[in-house]
């Protein structure tokens, strides 16, 4: 008999698996910071009306005066940013050929042409899908999650990940509670059991009803973050995240 | 299914370990995978051996370590680790935290390597004529 020597050795190793994704979007949100570019992630499942929330606020920010633009982002077709391009505002798609989120590498690769130095927020539409998305961190200073009338009270007790990882929740097609038999308390409550002290905001693209609340908050939520980072072209202590919110 | 893309990201992070540690083939990796880091453990084992093919970790092992959530309760003034995934509430006060501690990790933790591979790096090298897989000295040609 030979002797039987250890064959294996495990070594203890320490590494995000994401530290690729999340090294790129650090670097993504100090050059947002840098620019003074509010950059807000729209996330949801899909159906959820993100695109015509967000060609509502497009077209409101852009009469406004505020200086926006889009990226958004579709597993195929560009249906979502030929729609959104009527608003005025500059729109990019990012077609993810069946890739069901974005990474924040394709955010990077999006922005090439534009000065980010003369756009105030950046919205990004993800793909529309309530696992996914939650993982990747695109650099953005606010995520804000969509949920509609139609999808159910209990989404956020079933997707307690995406709910979690948001900043601010937003009930769509409000228009349609009624006719949904929506229970706002119990959806509101759900929202509080997995991401306590989150706002929530209820809308209507159809009727304009909650748009001028969620405008007031956006713009709220932008000088604070503005007060944090307050000329563009100062390069921000890295120390200091982005999404700590008051 | 974006355990796809998480799987490749494993292939490339444990990859780069491995090739740090001077390992040219893998048998186990071993990750902490939190329950709010939003992956599915068959999702990810079912993707994991379809993209290793080919590459150092092929027919490796994936060992996933699953991470309760703990969040910190003030008034308790101690972690508490939560039961579930979706009520985020001290389990002994039932006062409401969001202030999360551990539950989101994504972690590549240990790699178990092959000494007898790892060997054959050494023995290849002219100073040393040893058989990797038998430790004898090899025959000259």
């Amino acid at each position: 008999m030979t002797s039987t020597l250890p064959a294996t050795r495990i070594v203890e190793v320490r590494a995000g698996i994401l530290r690729k994704n999340d090294e790129l979007a650090r670097a993504l949100r100090a050059r947002f910071e840098a620019a003074g570019v509010f950059v807000v992630n729209l996330v949801s499942s899909p159906g959820t009306g993100k695109t015509a929330f967000l060609e509502w606020t497009l077209t409101a920010l852009h009469q406004r005066g505020v200086r926006v633009a889009a990226l958004v982002g579709d597993l195929e077709t560009d249906n979502d940013a030929r729609r959104l391009a009527r608003s005025g505002a500059p729109v990019r798609q990012i077609n993810t050929h069946g890739r069901c989120h974005l990474e924040a590498e394709m955010i990077e690769a999006h922005l090439d042409g534009w000065a980010l130095g003369e756009l105030d927020v950046l919205f990004v539409e993800n793909v529309g899908n309530l696992v996914c998305p939650a993982s990747y961190d695109l650099g953005e200073a606010l995520r804000l999650v969509l949920l509609s009338v139609t999808e159910g009270e209990d989404k956020p007790l079933k997707y307690p990940t995406m709910f979690n990882s948001a900043d601010i929740a937003m009930i769509t097609k409000a228009d349609l509670a009624t006719a949904c038999e929506f229970d706002r308390a119990a959806a509101g409550a759900a929202i509080e059991s997995v991401r306590p002290g989150m706002p929530v905001l209820a809308c209507s693209s159809r009727t304009g009803e909650g748009l001028d609340e969620w405008l007031a908050l956006l713009d709220r939520r932008r000088s604070h973050w503005r007060t944090q980072w307050p000329a563009p072209g100062v390069v921000p202590s890295p120390a200091t995240s982005s999404r700590t919110v008051p | 299914m974006h355990e796809l893309s998480i799987a490749q990201s494993i292939v490339e992070v444990a990859g780069a370990e491995a090739a740090r540690l001077q390992a040219t083939r893998i048998l186990t990796v071993y990750l902490a995978v939190g329950r709010l880091s939003g992956i599915e453990a068959g999702a990810l084992q079912f993707s994991y051996d379809l993209v290793t093919e080919g590459t150092v970790l092929a027919g490796s092992r994936l060992v996933i370590e699953d991470v309760p959530i703990s969040i910190y309760c003030a008034p308790c003034g101690a972690l508490r680790e939560l039961p579930g995934v979706n009520r985020f509430r001290c389990p002994v006060c039932d006062t409401p935290s969001g202030d999360i501690r551990r539950g989101r990790e994504l972690d590549l933790t240990g790699l178990e390597v092959d000494e007898r591979v790892a060997a054959t790096c050494e023995t290849l090298s002219p100073v040393n004529g040893t058989d990797a897989m038998t430790g004898v000295p090899e025959r000259p040609a």
